[in-house]
């Protein structure tokens, strides 16, 4: 992970003391948020490529390393990776995930 | 606690949200041209929007003591329409002349389809002729990394383009690198969902520092926020960083980018823009546009 060019003003153990709380709710949403899709529809991450690349992203969380942090690889992951104008305008708003797998949303 | 947001969309916002920003330190707005969450329907739709923007909200703004100043362009959203795009196009150069305009923007791509490209093309042409200031809108969400590329490969093809006048705009962390890279001044966007939080803001000017970089609410008719700035400030005190840190991103940051306009003016003396400055006066004739909005 770079080092950064503004330290820190807190140590590591200040901001788990500052942080650790609101980011354990939100680990725990996550959490929430898959159990109720598998609740509603188990096969939604073979017919649903926004599932499927939220699923992916998951196990980014572990991989930041000195060329690239975990949010940079999780932006990879979920963005149109070629580089081709579209010939013409096909949707007015993006969704979040590119389909990578040609999954659609079925 | 004083700051500038660079980008907000004040057609959008009630009088509440300006209360609120000028509570919380406010002195300036600039607000660019946007997309109404709708396609306009004739170019007298976007004539008629652009004097909205140079006129009224000036006024409406002063009632609250902040500065209100505008970019105009025909936006990215509603850049599909080649036809159309050509008409606003011809249309702009007229408004530029208003002491409140500060450039074209926000230009930019949302799905990078050619025609899109083509009207970012004009519109660069466009400030080039008329030595405006450009701020650029990138693409949200997965379409923000081929949008930003892009734009950033068009911007470095012209040779008539200086990157310290150009704003490119909503980076993120896997965009900002690039944008740096290049010159080019760049924007962190505080959006509750699509965009940059203010933790994430703050671990990107730990990493790569402060200088070319602003935030902004971008507040608009979604979900967003008028106070996002000071909400970013809040962030910083409570991650540990000092007051001079956050006023330079906050006040002097965005002074130093949109100064390069001599329209711009917040009251601080152009010859000492980065250090101490005037207080900001509440015209005579504010007041009297104040009463104006006011009684509308």
């Amino acid at each position: 992970m770079p080092s950064g060019v503004i330290p820190s003003p807190k140590t590591g153990r200040e901001l788990v003391d500052e942080y650790f709380i609101e980011n354990r709710t939100r680990l725990l949403e996550i959490a929430a948020y898959l159990d109720r899709l598998d609740r509603t529809d188990p096969s939604l991450i073979d017919h649903d490529y926004r599932v499927r690349a939220f699923r992916d992203a998951l196990r980014l969380l572990d991989s930041g390393d000195e060329t690239q942090t975990r949010v940079e690889r999780i932006q990879q992951l979920l963005s149109d990776p070629t580089t081709e104008p579209l010939e013409k305008l096909d949707v007015k708003s993006a969704r979040g995930a590119y389909d990578r797998w040609q999954l659609g949303v079925g | 606690m004083r700051y500038i947001d660079l980008h907000a969309h004040m057609v959008s916002r009630s009088t509440d949200d300006y209360v609120k920003m000028a509570l919380t330190g406010c002195v300036a707005v600039t607000e660019p041209a946007f997309w109404a969450g709708w396609d306009r329907s004739s170019a007298d739709g976007f004539e008629d929007y652009f004097r909205h923007l140079t006129d009224f909200e000036p006024k409406r703004a002063a009632v609250y003591g902040i500065r209100h100043f505008a970019w105009l362009c025909l936006n990215p959203k509603e850049g599909e329409d080649r036809v159309l795009a050509r008409e606003v196009l011809r249309r702009i150069p007229r408004y530029l002349e208003s002491p409140t305009v500060l450039g074209i923007g926000e230009i930019g791509l949302n799905r990078v389809t050619r025609n899109e490209i083509a009207t970012f093309r004009d519109h660069v042409d466009l400030a080039i002729e008329h030595d405006q200031l450009i701020h650029i809108h990138t693409p949200h969400l997965e379409d923000k990394y081929k949008g930003t590329r892009t734009i950033v490969d068009i911007l470095t093809e012209y040779d008539r383009i200086d990157p310290s006048r150009v704003m490119i705009d909503h980076a993120e962390e896997h965009t900002l690198p690039m944008i740096l890279e290049n010159g080019f001044w760049t924007g962190l966007t505080l959006y509750p969902q699509t965009k940059v939080s203010p933790e994430r803001a703050i671990d990107m000017f730990e990493r790569y520092g402060t200088d070319r970089i602003c935030v902004a609410s971008a507040c608009d008719w979604g979900p967003s926020l008028p106070d996002a700035v000071p909400h970013f400030a809040l962030a910083m005190r409570r991650r540990g960083h000092a007051a001079d840190l956050i006023d330079r991103i906050i006040y002097h940051n965005p002074i130093a980018f949109l100064g390069q306009s001599p329209k711009f003016d917040v009251g601080v003396d152009s010859s000492r823009r980065n250090g101490a400055e005037k207080a900001l006066p509440r015209s005579e004739s504010d007041a009297k546009s104040s009463a104006g909005v006011a009684a509308a």
